[in-house]
Order: C-alpha cells, then structure tokens, then sequence
C-alpha cells in the first residue's frame, strides 16, 4: 500500500475517456437570501458541509437534550458534517452508532419520545430503506395513532441524496417521494449552505419528525456567504429565484442549478422568459407560489432526477392542473429520471440536464 | 375449545404424576428439594426454553462466559507448532494459493492507484484479509454457491475470475458482465458460481440462507452456500434474521464473517459488546468457529470441516475469521484521520497473512525468491495492459440502460428510450456517444 504505482501508472497513455468526471450542473450561488438580509447576521464563506455543521454546533450548544448520531458520526462523518462536534460536546452527546439504519431510527423516535432532540444521520439516502418501517409506521404516526399522547417530532433524520458523477444504484438515489407519499413527515431540500443550515434548524425545532435530503454533490461544489448566528429557513415555502413571464421551471436540490443555468440559455438564445422556483419543501409544498407562478406564465416544467414514474413532479402536475387548469397554455411537462434504477456508466444519459430541460421548454412554447 | 380442553387434560396430567412423585419422597427430601440453591434435574415444561430450575438469584452476565477461542494452525513465523493440524497440502496448492494472494494483493494496488489518477471512479482494496478470502475458497467445491459483500476479490481469483474479467467491471465496458450498471468491485459470476455484489449492506444474507434452503429440498444435493459479510454488516436487521432462518430452517449455509476490526471508521468495540460474531451463534442454536484470518491454513481447515457439517447436518454454522482492514475503507476513504499509521503498519508486516505464509513455504523449501519477483512482475504487467485495452473499450450502447428491469423492456420504457434517441440524434454533440457502443 506504501509503494506507490504512480511511475508505473504513468507510463500507461493518458486516458481516453472519463465520464464520471463530468458535472452535469453549474452552481449558482444565492445572490441574496432572504435569511441573510431578514437576520442581519454576520455571514461567513460557508460550504454546504460547513453550514451544516454550524447548523448542529448551535443546537448542540443550545440544547443540552439534543444529541448526534449515527454511522462514523463520531470522527466527522463520512461528508464531514459532523467534524469536531464529539471533541466539543463529548462522546455521549456525538457518538456512531452500530451499523443498522433501523436501529438508528427506532433509537431516534425513543429520544424524541421522552422530549430530547435526536438528530440522526442516515450515512446515504440510499441506505435508508431498512429504516423504512420505523420512519413510515412509526415516527409518521405516532402522535396520530396516540390520540396525541405521545409523539416524536423533536427528531430530524438527515440523508445525503441525488446524484454525484459515480454513485450507480446505490450511492445516486433522490427518495423524496415515497417519504412525501406518508402524511406525518416533512421533507426539505436544500439547493445550497444558506438554505441547508436554515431547513436543518428550522427542521430540529418544528414539532413534526422531519427528513433533509442533502444533495451529496452540493458539499463542497456550494459555497456562499452563511449568518454565523440562528436563523431558520420556513418550512413549506419555495423560493423564486428568477423572475419571467414566459415559462415556470419548478425543481429542488442540485437540479435548481440545473434550472437557472437553462433559464439563462433561454433567454440568451431564445428570448424565452423562464421564471425559477426552488420548491425547496416537498412536504408541505407551497401551493401558492407555485400556482400563482402558473397562472402567470401558463406554461410550467417539473423537472427531477427521481424516476419520471410516482417521483414528485406528478403529484405537482396532477395538483397544477386541478387548480391552474383554465390558465394553462399547454400541458404540464415533466422532466424526470428515466424510470430504470440509477446506472453507473450511463449516468449522463439517466439525468434530466439542461439539454433535456431546453428542449421541453421549447416544446412547450411551441405547443 | 377442543384446544383448550386437551390442555386442561394435559395439565391435570401433569399434576397427577407431580404429585404422585411428591407423595413418593419423604419430608427431608422434599425440604432438600425447596433450600437447594444448585440446579435441579428438573426441567422446566415452557415451550420456549428447557432449562433446569434453580433457586439462587443472579444475573447471568456475558463475562461469565469464556471467549470463544482463535483457532489458528500457523505462528507469526509460520510456523506449526501443532503438527497434526497441518494440512498437507501439496506443494503446487500452496503455490498456488500464495500467487492468487500475491495477485490480488498486486491487483489491488494498481487499481486503488488508477483511481487516484481518476481512470476509474472507486475502489476497494482486500489488504490483510488475503488468507481469509484464497483459505476458504480453497476449501469449497466450485459447485458451492458464494454470495459476497465487496471485499471477497479473493475468493473470485481463486475460482479463475480472470484479470480482464475484474478490470472490465472496473470500467463498466462492454465487456463487463455487469453490462456497466454498478460501481466498481461489484464482481459477479454465474459461471463461477458467484452472486453479484450489491452496495447495501447484509442484504445478501438472508438471500444466502434462502438459496441454502432451496439446495437442501434438492434431491441428493451436495452443495453448500456460503455467505460473506463484514462485522460491521452483522449489526443490520438482515443478519438477525438471517441468523434466525438459517437456524430455525436449518440450512447448509456457512456465514462467513471477515471480523477486520472496522467498519469504515467505527472500530469494532463500538459496534458490538459481546465476544464478537462467533458468540451470537449460540443465541440462535448454531455451530460456531472462530479462526485467525490472517492464517491461510487455519481458514483452510475450518473451512473444510465447516463444510462437512453443514452438508452432513444440514445445519449452519457462524464462521468468524479474525483479521485487520490494512488498507482504507475505500477510495473514498482517508484512514488516517481514526488510526495510527504504527497500528496499520503491524499487521501490514509481521502479522500480514502472506508474510505467515511465505516464512512457512521458505522453512519447506518451497520458496524462490526470483520465481516471486519473476510472478510479480509479471501480474504487474498484465495488470497494466489490461487497463490499458479496458480503458479503451467502449462502453455498453447507452440503450442497454433500459435493458434488464423488468425481463423484457415494457411499453412505458420503450417509448422513454426512444424519447431520448430521438433527443441524441438532436443533440449528439452534447452527448459522449462515441464513447458507447453504437
Ligand atoms: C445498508 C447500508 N448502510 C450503510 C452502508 C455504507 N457502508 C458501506 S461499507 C460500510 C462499512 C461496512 O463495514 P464491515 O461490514 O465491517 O465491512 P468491511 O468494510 O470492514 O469489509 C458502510 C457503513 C451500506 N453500504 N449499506
Ligand atoms: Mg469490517
């Protein structure tokens, strides 16, 4: 393992082809949040991974019930999120759990059960399915199935999602809809260090069992200026980001980068007007925005890199034409996943880019 | 009703001959019977557990248990101090099973740096555990069904994966029997009776114990399965139950746990308390063994002997070989920030399994030191051509994507694959489609 095979490695020909090295966003920093002028905070230059961890710094600090956990959580995570947080507040308030994503869970719901704040990692969001039972029929019912004796809403399950260039089936996944399809959960997406570090703390102090799926591609490639002190990003509220009158691009996490950067191709080559909305919350999600944005522009797109099949974008095309019905121009669009599992080599070809996004704006223009 | 009433009969059963058998005692014994502090050779009549009563009240704690011990055939030195444990292998066998280690061992280096330069985008190295992987494989006929987590390369150079085979999957070429749709080191074989790999964890488990299950309703069958999975996987729900049906169910299954002290950076005293994986077998009313992992031969007689017994009993067995992950967890993974590079360095040198092996083969005169250069060399070179070809393999046809979800593409994906050929065709220069098959 010392011995390095550089030299050797070296003498073979460059490489002819790496497809994985390929990003398929340009990320846009927020210009200026909402949180940042409403808090008047002093900000920082944060990553996603820094924000987060100063998220969890303050209510560690804050809370003396709030505790940390699960898979390597103890030396930093294996993202980083959680670095320097157990030789802070001690390895019985930040500790790694035995290797069961269930486990982790049920554990959760107990500490939450009795009022403590459980903040629990699920190592990747792929990896969360053997916690499905406990997150489902468990943390989503329990006040409701009590009578409102008992419940476990100081509890926030965070999970690294989405896709990264490499992950293949298991290391790409977005879950978001079969959480948003139990009643009891709420699910946030963040597209970047601002929102990330005011979803989190809006998310461990909302009464409800919450679920923050992180865009694992966003860590490091998302830096802005963060408030340093608290602040919480509302829950249930979508953020428009671009202000146009021609079409709606609804998306969440990496792909509103995805969205900004079309928005931007549109207009410079197409004079088409796009208007951006991060949905930022799937569960509740902002009805009002995104209608009025609808019946602004008759024209809206949903895109994903969920499976095109039951991922959320159908639930926002069924409810838009419901409401928006007389206001739309032509019929809602999807741009989605292809509806396979998440394949390692032909991950450029799986992703609902930007080539894929111009074209249905175009095609919806044009209907 | 008619359930209740025999159980009413078989208690009123019960009691006529308890109390007969109070009657037959006389009083000093039966005052003998209600101070005694010991056991009895009463047993109890629960249907969950036939246990002797007793009298004395005391926790049972898991430290009054003795650990279960290593067995290993091989010191450091590799030497045998017991010589009725040496196997008797032929020289060509250890040979051979010192080249596949070498190998892998080689292999694995060349790869983990070809991911450094970004030729590859993952990758998982086996350093340490070599003997564990060539011991049991060794033991095993090839009709035995293997089913892995990720760190059983070893196992697949035993059986004759060949080096193309490993680093087309590495590139997800087109040669790749995985047709490019995992990462990395997901190996399978159907030819070489391996299951492919999949990243969540213990998932192979129970899956492992059923195939087992199906084998033994076989008639005549002679065929075990064995499972591997890491100490760290054995904390999942999955290998509970696993445990659970391969006990209850009865099945020829050898669950073979790589115990290599962590699991990513949890280090294994955080993961269990009690005496490691070898102990929970006894929980589930299985045979259990636990063997130094880092001794090809000891891997290679319990290996052999587990195999016998659950093909004779059609029973499982819990099989812990005890070793140390050398390398990091994975490409992805810095070690350094939750060890110590002098912890590593120990079992990267005196304790290394191939280390063990080789200072036995050179006692046996078996050892040349330039044969192992010349071999070396030689798997170096090999292995550097193959990337070399494999990088420049094209990629599966991108419309292989949709092959393979369900047993044949249905309309739905059909008219989702045609959807994006036609986006290709208009935008083929955005698209790395010279890359893939046409
Ligand atoms: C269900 C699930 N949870 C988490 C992971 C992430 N993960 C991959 S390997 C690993 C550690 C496994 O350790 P161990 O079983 O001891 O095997 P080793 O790597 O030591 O060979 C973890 C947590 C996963 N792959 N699947
Ligand atoms: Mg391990």
């Amino acid at each position: 393992m010392k011995k390095s095979f550089w030299p050797l490695l070296n003498t073979l020909k460059s490489r002819t082809t790496v497809p994985w090295c390929r990003s398929h966003f340009t990320y846009y920093p927020d210009k200026s949040p909402k949180e940042v002028i409403s808090t008047g905070n002093v900000t920082e230059k944060m990553n996603m991974v820094q924000a987060i961890n100063n998220a969890m710094d303050l209510v560690l600090a804050k809370d003396p019930t709030a505790i940390l956990f699960g898979e390597d959580v103890g030396f930093g995570g294996v993202f980083r999120c959680s670095v320097n947080l157990r030789d802070k507040y001690g390895k019985d308030r930040v500790f790694n759990t035995p290797l069961t994503e269930q486990g982790i869970a049920g554990f959760a719901i107990g500490v939450a059960n009795v009022g403590s704040t459980a903040i629990a990692e699920i190592q990747f969001a792929d990896y969360i399915f053997p916690a499905f039972d406990q997150i489902v029929n468990e943390a989503a019912k329990y006040r409701y199935r009590s009578g409102g004796l008992f419940d476990c809403g100081s509890l926030t399950f965070r999970a690294p999602c989405g896709a990264v260039g490499h992950g293949a089936l298991y290391h790409s996944q977005s879950p978001e809809a079969y959480f948003a399809h139990t009643p009891g959960l709420k699910i946030v997406v963040p597209r970047g260090p601002v929102k990330a570090k005011g979803l989190l703390l809006a998310c461990i102090r909302d009464p409800n069992p919450c679920i923050v799926f992180e865009p694992k591609t966003l860590y490091r490639a998302a830096v802005e200026e963060v408030p340093t002190d608290d602040y919480v990003s509302e829950l249930g509220k979508a953020d428009i980001l671009r202000k146009g009158k021609d079409v709606t691009l609804i998306g969440w996490g990496t792909q509103v980068h995805v969205l900004l950067e079309v928005a931007e191709i549109a207009k410079k080559e197409h004079q088409i007007d796009c208007e951006v909305i991060d949905l930022v919350s799937i569960m509740p999600w902002d009805r009002d925005t995104v209608y009025n944005s609808v019946k602004k522009t008759g024209r809206v797109i949903v895109a994903h890199e969920a499976p095109l099949t039951q991922g959320f974008g159908a639930e926002l095309a069924a409810s838009i034409q419901e409401k928006c019905f007389l206001h739309l121009e032509a019929p809602v669009k999807r741009v989605a996943g292809w509806d396979t599992p998440f394949p390692h080599v032909f991950e450029t070809f799986y992703l609902p880019d930007k080539y894929r996004c111009l074209a249905a704006i175009k095609d919806l223009v044009n209907y | 009703m008619s359930l209740i009433r025999q159980t009413l009969k078989h208690f009123a059963r019960i009691n006529g001959i308890l109390a007969k058998r109070l009657l037959s005692l006389d009083n000093a014994n039966v005052q003998n019977r209600y101070n005694n502090s010991t056991s009895t050779d009463d047993p109890s009549q629960f249907p969950g557990a036939k246990a002797p009563f007793v009298s004395n009240l005391k926790l049972i704690e898991h430290t009054d248990y003795d650990a279960i011990p290593i067995y290993r055939v091989m010191d450091s030195d590799g030497y045998i101090s017991d010589d009725s444990q040496d196997p008797q292998l032929s020289k060509e066998v250890v040979q051979k099973m010192f080249n596949d280690m070498v190998q892998l061992n080689t292999m694995d280096k060349i790869l983990y740096e070809s991911q450094r330069q970004g030729r590859i985008s993952f990758y998982m190295t086996n350093f340490g555990e070599e003997a564990s992987h060539i011991g049991s494989a060794a033991a095993l006929e090839m009709r035995d069904l293997i089913y892995g987590q990720y760190r059983e390369a070893g196992v697949l150079v035993w059986r004759g994966f060949r080096i193309d085979q490993f680093i087309d999957q590495c590139y997800g070429n087109c040669d790749d029997d995985g047709r490019g749709k995992q990462m990395p080191v997901h190996y399978g074989s159907k030819e070489l009776n391996f299951v492919t790999i999949s990243s969540p964890l213990s998932t192979q488990m129970p899956q492992a114990v059923g195939a087992a299950y199906a084998m033994k309703l076989r008639p005549n069958n002679d065929a075990c399965v064995v499972c591997y999975f890491g100490e760290g996987a054995a904390s999942e729900g999955d290998a509970h139950a696993a445990f659970n049906f391969a006990a209850t169910l009865q099945c020829p299954v050898i669950m073979f746990c790589r115990n290599n002290g962590f699991a990513i950076s949890t280090p294994s005293h955080e993961q269990y308390k009690g005496d490691g994986i070898a102990a929970r077998a006894h929980g589930y009313g299985m045979a259990t063994i636990r063997v130094d992992g880092t001794d090809v031969f000891a891997v290679y007689n319990a290996m052999k002997l587990a195999r016998k017994y659950v093909l004779r009993e059609n029973k499982p067995v819990v099989f812990e070989a005890m070793a140390y992950r050398v390398g990091h967890h994975s490409t992805s993974d810095d070690s350094t920030a939750y060890r110590s590079a002098d912890e590593i360095e120990v079992w990267n040198s005196k304790e290394h399994p191939l280390s063990k092996l080789k200072s036995y083969m050179v006692r046996k005169g078996w050892f040349n030191e330039n044969d192992e250069k010349e071999f070396v060399k030689d798997v170096r070179k090999k292995v550097l051509k193959q990337i070399n070809v494999s990088e420049k393999k094209l990629k599966p046809n991108w419309k292989e994507m949709f092959e393979g979800v369900y047993s044949e593409i249905p309309a739905h994906l059909k008219e989702q694959m045609k959807e994006l050929e036609s986006h290709i065709n208009t935008h083929r220069n955005h698209y790395p489609v010279k890359n893939f098959q046409e």
